[in-house]
């Protein structure tokens, strides 16, 4: 990495997102730093998927502006956004592997379509991304013959596949054990030490918050926006909000039992 | 009936849920008391049945052998508290237990639901405007995928290597393996009808021999590229939609475009490429099965030889009659693959979201086949074809 990057990877600025009449998210401003681990975090519904899909370019933001490296994403041209789409990997809520395609054909594919490597380089790297998750020999296997563990992990490789500058991810824990989780996060850790990769990762998982997160953004349903930001153990010690904090601390123990299930609230009323 | 009496009524596990109103010693308080098993499942009173028409100027709820309760209790309460609210009468529930006033303090903020704006049943004119509306938008989605599509051909023209070949020749054998058994037991039994038909009225004329020309004609200028394309609209073109419908939910349509790949250049262009070229083909093997259907008929019902059914047929079916009846199969292919692509890329991302997007591709592509059939017809006309 030399010098002279720019002090943001990723700058949201007002943006606004939605679908047609109904605005999810408003008025939301963050920067992403250079090999930042980002995480997203808020309750389900609060906009968290659709403002991945906002900054990896599937949904129009309403309004605002996105940009990579200071150049502006959303007012890019065909040949702009193709450069800066580039130099994506994103690994989807559901894995989105081609289905008709073996996980060689699958990891083969963003490298033909933005790299002019030849067909034995293709297959070094293929190799060497699948040997990175742990799926050696699985190239001809179809995303159909794999458990759900393993299609995430072949999804990260396909993600991997043009050593992306940043990387996203879309519920990555989901449906993992936690062996799985924690190897999957080491992946992570080692991804970003080799390459300098930054990342954005929308998880609840708790363990990975703490575990990777250099900054932490909550988002919230009703504000339709940015509740909290800051690194976990800062948020958790004293963030302004109670049900940040809440959630931050509920590290191994589970909720409290009580026998007044609303004790919390006033219990005094008349009329 | 009051709580003891009813307690002995009903069976020991389960006391029927009991609200009884007394009159305060001031006249003016009411005192109800709530008791027995409370129970969404089971019948429990209502307040108005409890209250009735009276007007107090407060209302004091307590309990009196409460059993087990749940949410109807709640509600019982919630409605309480809104008559007093009504009558301007205050509320009175501090005697409750703890945690049931806790629970009617969560009724109390929670917002009502804001009616909506329109009722579900509509009146015709605006059912009929709905159904206006979405037609319009849908011709706008066709032309603005025909445009896409075609601005794809032409990317393809310049770059051949960047197309999907491979993609195409695999849909091209599926299409044809699935179609072909259907395609000809129709084609035949579609030969074998119209020479039925045909043979019935030239008979009485002693013209029997004609039914070579008629069969022939009608299979191959309209039948067999109609019938061809109406199989392939249902299997192939379903199953474009069904395909392309999955990898839409599962994101993997997502995934191509994050990439920068076209999703229409991808997936699209080889599937339309592909039954493009296998309709004519498939429309050529109906044509000739129908005329074998006709011949079939002939020979044994009519005695015509099979030898002189051909040379009638000759005779009468030119070359213009078949290339046009060809001609016309191609853009019913293409109507196929449009509307499978289209239907299936449009797909909602919910359950039942691939379901509608197949049979909605059956339709339009069955609808844009009759459609594209009418205007060569009339052109056809026009140019004395
Ligand atoms: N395709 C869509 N069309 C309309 N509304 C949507 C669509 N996708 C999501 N939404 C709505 O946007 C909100 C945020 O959804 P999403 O970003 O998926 O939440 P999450 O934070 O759980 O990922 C939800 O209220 C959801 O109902
Ligand atoms: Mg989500």
């Amino acid at each position: 990495m030399t010098n002279s990057t720019p002090a943001s990877v990723i700058e949201v600025k007002n943006l606004s997102c939605g679908y047609g009449e109904t605005v999810v998210l408003q008025d939301v401003s963050f920067v992403v730093h250079p090999q930042e681990l980002l995480f997203v975090i808020g309750g389900s519904g609060c906009g968290k998927s659709t403002l991945l899909r906002c900054l990896i370019g599937l949904l129009k933001p309403l309004r605002g502006d996105i940009a990579y490296f200071g150049k502006s994403f959303t007012t890019a041209d065909a040949a702009q956004r193709r450069e800066i789409l580039k130099t994506f990997g994103v690994l989807y809520q559901n894995n989105a592997l081609w289905s008709s395609m073996t996980l060689a054909e699958n990891i083969s594919l963003p490298l033909e379509e933005h790299t002019s490597l030849s067909r034995e380089d293709r297959k070094e790297i293929i190799a060497l991304k699948l040997k990175d998750v742990g799926l050696s020999g699985s190239e001809e296997l179809y995303p159909s013959e794999l458990s759900g563990g393993m299609q995430k992990r072949a999804a990260l490789a396909r993600a991997l596949a043009l050593d992306p500058a940043i990387v996203f991810f879309d519920e990555p824990s989901e449906g993992l054990d936690p062996i799985t989780l924690r190897e999957m996060d080491l992946l992570i850790l080692h991804v970003r030490e080799t390459f300098g990769t930054t990342m954005v990762i929308v998880s609840h998982q708790l363990s990975s918050i703490f575990r990777l997160a250099d900054r932490v953004i909550v988002l919230d349903r009703e504000a339709r926006g940015i509740i909290a930001e800051g690194s976990p153990a800062e948020l958790a010690a004293n963030s302004t909000n109670p049900r940040v904090r809440d959630f931050l601390n509920q590290v191994g123990d589970s909720p409290k039992r009580t026998n007044q299930p609303f004790a919390d609230k006033e219990n005094h009323f008349s009329k | 009936m009051t709580a003891s009496h009813s307690l002995m009524q009903v069976s020991a596990e389960l006391k029927a849920a009991t609200a009884r109103l007394e009159a305060g010693p001031l006249g003016s308080e009411c005192l109800v008391k709530v008791g027995g098993d409370w129970r969404l499942s089971e019948p429990v009173p209502s307040w108005n049945s409890v209250v009735g028409k009276r007007t107090a100027a407060s209302v004091r709820v307590v309990a009196e052998d409460l059993g087990k309760w749940d949410t109807s209790l709640v509600l019982f309460l919630a409605h309480g508290r809104a008559w007093c609210l009504e009558s301007k009468n205050s509320f009175h529930a501090e005697a409750l237990p703890g945690d049931l006033q806790a629970l009617l303090l969560r009724v109390s903020t929670m917002v009502a639901p804001k009616p909506m704006a329109k009722s579900a049943v509509k009146s015709n004119w605006a059912l009929l405007e709905t159904v206006e509306k979405k037609w319009a938008s849908q011709a706008m989605e066709i032309v603005t995928f025909v445009g896409e599509c075609a601005l794809g051909f032409i990317g393809v023209a310049r770059k051949p290597r960047r197309f999907r070949w491979m993609d195409c020749l695999v849909q091209m054998q599926q299409c044809w393996a699935s179609s072909l058994p259907i395609v000809s037991l129709v084609s035949f039994l579609v030969g074998v009808i119209l020479a039925f038909q045909a043979a019935v009225q030239l008979q009485q004329f002693g013209a029997a021999v004609y039914v070579a020309d008629l069969v022939g004609l009608a299979v191959v200028r309209e039948m067999g590229p109609i019938m061809a394309a109406m199989i392939v609209a249902g299997g192939t073109g379903a199953g474009f939609a069904a395909q392309l419908g999955n990898m839409k939910v599962d994101e993997e349509i997502d995934a191509l475009e994050t990439l920068g790949i076209s999703s229409v250049d991808f997936l699209a262009l080889p599937r339309l490429l592909a039954v493009a070229i296998m309709m004519p083909i498939l429309a050529f093997y109906a044509n000739a099965l129908g005329i074998l259907g006709g011949m079939f008929v002939s020979t044994t019902m009519l005695d015509i030889p099979a030898g002189a059914y051909w040379i009638e047929t000759q005779n009468r079916v030119g070359l213009s009659d078949v290339t046009g009846g060809l001609f016309k199969s191609l853009f019913f292919g293409m109507a196929i693959g449009l509307a499978g692509c289209l239907r299936g890329m449009k797909c909602d991302r919910s359950a039942a979201g691939v379901g509608t997007a197949t049979s909605s591709a059956v339709v339009t592509g069955i609808l844009l086949i009759i459609l594209a059939d009418a205007l060569f017809a009339l052109i056809f006309n026009v140019l004395g074809i």
